[in-house]
């Protein structure tokens, strides 16, 4: 009964924000063509040779995923401050969790969308041997895990940058430096699956562990930076 | 003083009375004790590092930065701790005087740590041949600074309350669990990295063993000294603006 609540109350924020997204798509479009451009950039900012393509391309991936991340926490949890919506959403008798839940969805929702989206234009554009066989498969879980441990921290620290003024600049502050370990399996893990190597630890299995260390403190942590 | 006496805190009891009461009569006293063992430790840690201690002999007179950088980097991650185990205990029982302990750390913490980053500079150059490398140890250290830098700026930004002090507690405690985490992750990362390299502790003279305790020892009550200061200095700010606030 009491899960049933839980779930109930975390689809009904989470539905809350697909929709006023849906109508919106600011931060849909916003972060697609962010991730976009910095994929164009590294282009001139790398000589990519077929030679070289491999080695640099996930990070040239990661490093788009990222910005993009945090460009589109900064705007979701930032648009509910803006209009007190937070402040009444944390009137109504919902529990802490559920919210913090229904927030990392929503943002986990847009960043993954992005992200999917992303992917094959990354592909096309790098010239990366991604379609043969199961490489597109076994990518889309790595991409999926690095954006959940992203987005576990990055609505905590989004919903505390957000009563700042600065918050722009705070939240990549707060947040690069708590995402290393999951940048760094992600990463790895990406790059393994481009240029097979022997002697590394299981980054996947890696990059679940730190999710979940993550989720799990994000989770507890989140009641007491709402509370008033 | 008199002001500050009669303000009644959140439950309308004059705890203020106590506290500076206290802070007046004990304090001093705390401080001049540290003060004076700091000024003798540090000077005979002074005297053992550039004269007591011998030479190295692979590493010349660069070695001697090991005896400065040991200790800051200590007290740069004690006061990282610190930080945290007042997050933890604060958000279970807000009891301002953890918050600004918390907050001294937080100073006086990166204070330390940045001291060690530019002696570990200056020593890798001529031993290493570079002034950086991306090790485990020196890559944890750096997102330790980078944390230390968000935590001050993100309380500078949030300004005094419960919420900043609340706010910072939760990064103090996830900072806490993460530069481990980061530790391992850059170790599996870089492979088998020549570590060793970084802990020449292999089989150091017994002279050099005694200059590094002491070194330590002085260090830590430098720290120790200066975080009364800061406390003290956290204390006085935050009564500060409650009698501007009472005033406005």
């Amino acid at each position: 009964m009491m899960a049933r609540l839980f779930f109930s109350q975390l689809w009904a924020v989470l539905w809350k924000d697909i929709r006023y997204e849906l109508r919106s798509k600011q931060t849909w479009i916003g972060m697609g063509m962010f991730a976009l451009l910095v994929l164009v950039i590294f282009n001139f900012t790398f000589d990519l040779h077929a030679s070289t393509v491999t080695s640099i391309a996930p990070g040239a991936l990661w490093v788009a995923f990222i910005f993009a991340s945090l460009l589109g926490l900064g705007r979701t949890v930032a648009a509910e401050r803006e209009q007190g919506m937070l402040d009444r959403l944390l009137l109504t008798p919902v529990d802490r969790k559920a919210i913090y839940l229904a927030k990392l969805l929503g943002n986990l929702l847009f960043i993954g969308v992005v992200e999917i989206i992303a992917l094959p234009v990354f592909a096309i554009l790098f010239n990366l041997p991604i379609w043969q066989g199961t490489t597109l498969l076994a990518l889309i879980p790595i991409v999926l895990l690095g954006a959940l441990g992203i987005a576990a921290v990055g609505t905590l620290f989004s919903v505390m940058a957000a009563t700042t003024q600065a918050k722009e600049l705070l939240l990549p502050i707060l947040v690069f430096p708590l995402v290393v370990p999951v940048v760094i399996s992600a990463v790895r893990a990406t790059t393994l699956l481009l240029v097979p190597s022997v002697n590394e630890p299981p980054w996947v299995g890696l990059l679940i562990a730190f999710d979940v260390i993550f989720l799990s403190v994000s989770t507890l942590l989140f009641q007491y930076i709402v509370e008033e | 003083m008199a002001l500050a006496n009669q303000l009644p805190d959140a439950k309308g009891q004059p705890v203020q009375r106590r506290q500076s009461a206290q802070g007046q009569s004990r304090w001093p006293l705390v401080s001049l004790i540290l003060g004076g063992l700091t000024a003798i430790t540090l000077s005979l840690s002074l005297w053992m590092i550039f004269f007591y201690t011998p030479v190295d002999a692979l590493q010349g007179v660069t070695q001697r930065i090991f005896y400065f950088h040991v200790p800051t980097a200590w007290v740069g991650m004690l006061s990282f701790i610190i930080l945290a185990v007042c997050g933890i205990i604060y958000l279970f029982k807000a009891d301002e005087r953890l918050d600004w302990l918390a907050r001294a750390a937080a100073e006086v913490g990166v204070v330390f740590l940045t001291i060690t980053l530019i002696l570990g500079s200056l020593w890798g150059k001529p031993i290493w041949g570079a002034w950086w490398v991306w090790d485990a140890r020196l890559t944890a250290t750096l997102i330790l600074w980078f944390m230390y830098v968000g935590y001050i700026m993100l309380r500078s930004y949030m300004g005094p309350g419960s919420e900043g002090a609340r706010a910072g507690a939760v990064i103090g405690i996830i900072g806490a669990i993460d530069v481990p985490i980061i530790y391992l992750s850059v170790n599996w990362w870089r492979g088998q990295h020549p570590a060793a390299q970084l802990n020449p502790k292999g089989d150091l003279p017994p002279q050099a063993v005694i200059t590094l305790l002491v070194a330590l020892v002085a260090i830590t009550l430098l720290y120790a000294f200066m975080m009364v200061q800061a406390y003290q200095l956290q204390r006085l700010q935050a009564l500060a603006q409650q009698l501007r606030a009472s005033v406005e």
